[in-house]
């Protein structure tokens, strides 16, 4: 079952710097939203919102119908899928385990089963893949186990911070066509933070623009182009054009 | 029948003098603890004690070689050991410093009378009847050299010291009954001073590496090698009669053994104990022979069946004399064995929960594991001698102080380990739900394990050197017959303590070195090793294979 997600006035700083300010956003259930900004604009903070990463000093933040705060944050973190930017395999465990981990925390009867299944979602044979460690994958495989063992116990909601970020401009073209065929066959929320707008319009049914932790703009990937609600987004959207283009010639 | 009837009547007035004692003393039943210091002429001593209290039935416990004058006499206050042998002039100046006038000190039954009253009042030990013997300082010089710069005295010396250089052994410089006296009454300033350890000292004035040395006036070697003793014209040295120094704790718990040993009190001038050392460093004869022949030929004891079985040990090969000592050997490597162990395992118990724990509260680390570092630099002999006052002498005390040691490279190696264990890997745990201990027990640990186990291995390592040292203060190991024979000026014997060591090490290094490929992260082991508990998914291999 799907999740959605919701931050209402959400505000955060480390020390002096303000890193959200009075954020909210939305992310209906089975939809994707993909968080977009700069370093420090606050995208990978809201992020980390979600999972109790970060603990705002104020605000709301949803996931479901509960408030995150009124549930242990190990429990909360099983129920959300999570990958980042270099994977975070367990080096030491080989694939099959590692996409094991989250059954086998939340005690399923077969996290082996579950883990093969997800191996399959990403479009890893098993056979091929389940007894290697990770520094035996190449990076886009290794983004790929990450991918499955965030999704191996089927949570309602998954988050994805830079995924794709560390990766060579083939695989990660071909990661990206893997994920938006695996959320076609599962029925997930995800929240994704990326500082590509390329990529946000791929993976995103709806995108929304971080700048020094505010929301400069969200609504779909058409809106933000016939209707930049800044200049900042209006630069955004010249500057990623600019770079097709440059590809096109 | 008369004679039997007056027997009887004499047994009777015994029993009854001895029945009309208020109060019998009690014995108590332990082994006396007899000790020594470490050269030669303590360790004959320390034998003839020992025998002489087992031919009256009681039962000892011999600490050989125990450190230098402080940790001896630190051992004897601290009630760790029961008596050695010591000398009044090295009482009444290198431990109670004190000062006597002249004319005192020229007179030896007036320091025994006074080093016998301090002793008493200060620290309840008791010096008993002088054995009959002086052993003083002997400056000597080689026959040459004493005919080249027309030397006889110490004031000749002095004279002639710019041109001379000096080999003192360690202690001698640093007491003010030493070089620091001779220096103040003579003026002595020899061009050099080369601290030298009391086995080579001879070897080193006869190869002419120096050219003057500090000997005892009882050394075996001094008539050997034809040296020359200069006279203290200026009578600097204080006697120093040799005496048995005693607790009072040993006199009211075992009084039979004070009795016993005052047997040998006047009974050894300084020409038998010449020749006694002389069996013992120039001949090479086991110590426990030596002993046991002078008791007999003193009267002392009766035919020792036990001292005929051990002969003058032949001038064989390395190998023969390793042989015939094996079963010794092997008890000495399993007690070091044991020792090392021990301190490990107590260290491990408790460095690597230190470890963990400082990676939680980072500002304390370095400061803790800093100061374990300093405990590092303490010298093995200082930190040994600093135990003796606390916990006495014995495996106790050398245990505490070996686990000192082995703290420092493992908690250093859990803290460093465990801290920068794959930061990724652990956040991403983290953020996918593991608990704490979860993450410290499947990530952290097993990535932190070939760090903390570099950091056991290096404390095993130092553990098992350190560890022959231990034997300065009795607790035995392969440091006995090193430092026996640094004493008796036997190589051999050094060397019988020191190679075993060094396989030891070697040994216990390799071994871990096994644990260390065991324990490795699943993904960086090797051969044979991968297949070692890589844990219950991975049993899966069938299912997936097809």
């Amino acid at each position: 079952m799907p999740t959605p997600l919701a931050a209402r006035n959400v505000s955060h700083s480390f020390g002096s710097v303000i890193a959200l300010d009075d954020v909210s956003i939305d992310v209906p259930a089975g939809r994707s939203v993909a968080l977009v900004g700069e370093s420090g604009s606050g995208k990978t903070t809201l992020l980390r919102c979600f999972n109790r990463l970060v603990e705002p000093v104020r605000g709301e933040v949803m996931v479901g119908d509960r408030d995150v705060r009124t549930q242990s944050t190990v429990l909360l973190r099983r129920e959300i899928g999570y990958v980042q930017q270099h994977g975070g395999l367990l080096p030491h465990w080989r694939v099959l385990r590692n996409v094991a981990l989250v059954p086998m925390l939340q005690e399923m009867p077969d996290p082996t089963d579950a883990a093969l299944h997800a191996l399959g979602l990403v479009g890893l044979p098993a056979s091929n893949f389940a007894h290697r460690f990770p520094h035996e994958l190449s990076g886009g495989q290794r983004q790929r186990v990450a991918l499955a063992r965030s999704i191996a116990a089927k949570p309602g909601v998954i988050l994805l911070d830079e995924p794709f970020g560390a990766l060579d401009a083939i695989s990660r073209a071909d990661l990206q066509e893997s994920f938006s065929a695996m959320r076609r066959d599962l029925s997930v929320t995800t929240l994704l933070v990326t500082h590509d707008l390329a990529e946000a319009g791929r993976l995103a049914d709806e995108v929304v623009v971080m700048r020094a932790g505010r929301v400069e703009q969200k609504g779909t990937m058409r809106t933000l182009i016939s209707a930049p609600a800044t200049e900042y987004v209006a630069r955004l959207i010249e500057r990623a054009r600019a770079g097709l283009e440059a590809l096109s010639l | 029948m008369r004679s039997a009837r007056a027997l009887l009547s004499l047994n009777l007035v015994i029993a009854a003098s001895l029945n009309a004692q208020p109060e019998p003393p009690r014995q108590e039943n332990r082994s006396v603890v007899v000790a020594s210091k470490p050269f030669g002429e303590s360790f004959l001593l320390c034998e003839m004690f020992a025998q002489l209290l087992e031919s009256r039935g009681l039962s000892v416990e011999r600490r050989p070689g125990l450190g230098a004058t402080e940790i001896a006499f630190g051992a004897l206050r601290s009630g760790a050991i029961d008596v050695y042998p010591e000398y009044t002039g090295t009482g009444l100046i290198a431990i109670l410093h004190d000062s006597l006038p002249d004319s005192v000190m020229a007179d030896s039954r007036a320091v025994f009378a006074h080093v016998t009253k301090r002793f008493a009042e200060q620290f309840q030990v008791r010096w008993l009847p002088p054995l009959g013997f002086q052993n003083t300082y002997a400056i000597a010089v080689k026959r040459a050299t004493a005919t080249k710069y027309h030397l006889r005295t110490l004031s000749d010396l002095a004279r002639e010291s710019p041109h001379l250089t000096a080999g003192f052994t360690a202690d001698f410089i640093g007491r003010s009954d030493g070089l620091i006296g001779l220096s103040r009454v003579y003026g002595l300033r020899p061009r050099a001073v080369r601290p030298l350890a009391p086995a080579v000292k001879y070897q080193a004035l006869v190869s002419g590496a120096v050219d003057v040395i500090d000997g005892y006036s009882t050394d075996g070697l001094l008539a050997r090698y034809d040296l020359v003793t200069l006279v203290d014209d200026r009578h600097f040295f204080p006697p120093y009669e040799a005496a048995a120094l005693v607790t009072d704790r040993l006199q009211a718990q075992i009084p039979t053994a004070i009795a016993t040993l005052t047997l040998l009190s006047g009974r050894l001038d300084e020409r038998a104990m010449r020749q006694l050392n002389r069996r013992v460093e120039v001949n090479g004869e086991d110590v426990r022979v030596v002993a046991g022949d002078e008791l007999k030929t003193l009267g002392l004891v009766g035919d020792v069946q036990a001292a005929k079985t051990t002969v003058v040990r032949e001038r064989s090969g390395f190998g023969r004399y390793m042989w015939d000592r094996r079963a010794n050997l092997m008890g000495l490597m399993l007690r070091h064995l044991l020792l090392v162990a021990l301190a490990l395992l107590a260290a491990i118990l408790v460095a690597v929960p230190l470890g963990l724990f400082l990676e939680r509260t980072r500002p304390l680390a370095e400061p803790t594991i800093g100061a374990l570092g300093v405990l590092q630099t303490i010298p093995s002999i200082a930190l040994l001698a600093f135990m003796i006052p606390l916990l006495g002498v014995g495996i106790t005390p050398a245990l505490v102080a070996l686990w000192l040691y082995a703290l420092y490279p493992i908690a250093r190696g859990t803290y460093t380990g465990v801290r920068d264990a794959d930061p990724e890997a652990v956040s991403a745990a983290e953020a996918l739900g593991t608990t704490p201990v979860q993450r410290l027990l499947w990530v952290r640990l097993p990535l932190a394990a070939p760090v903390i186990m570099a950091g056991i291995r290096t404390a095993a390592v130092i553990t098992v050197g350190a560890a022959t040292l231990a034997a300065f203060i009795g607790a035995g190991g392969l440091g006995e017959p090193i430092v026996a024979g640094l004493a008796l000026a036997d190589t051999r014997m050094i060397l019988s303590g020191a190679l075993p060591a060094a396989a030891l090490a070697l040994a216990v290094d390799g071994v871990l070195a096994l644990v260390e490929k065991m324990v490795a992260p699943a993904h960086r082991r090797e051969g044979i090793w991968r297949r070692l508990g890589s844990g219950p998914l991975d049993a899966v291999q069938g299912r997936t294979a097809g």
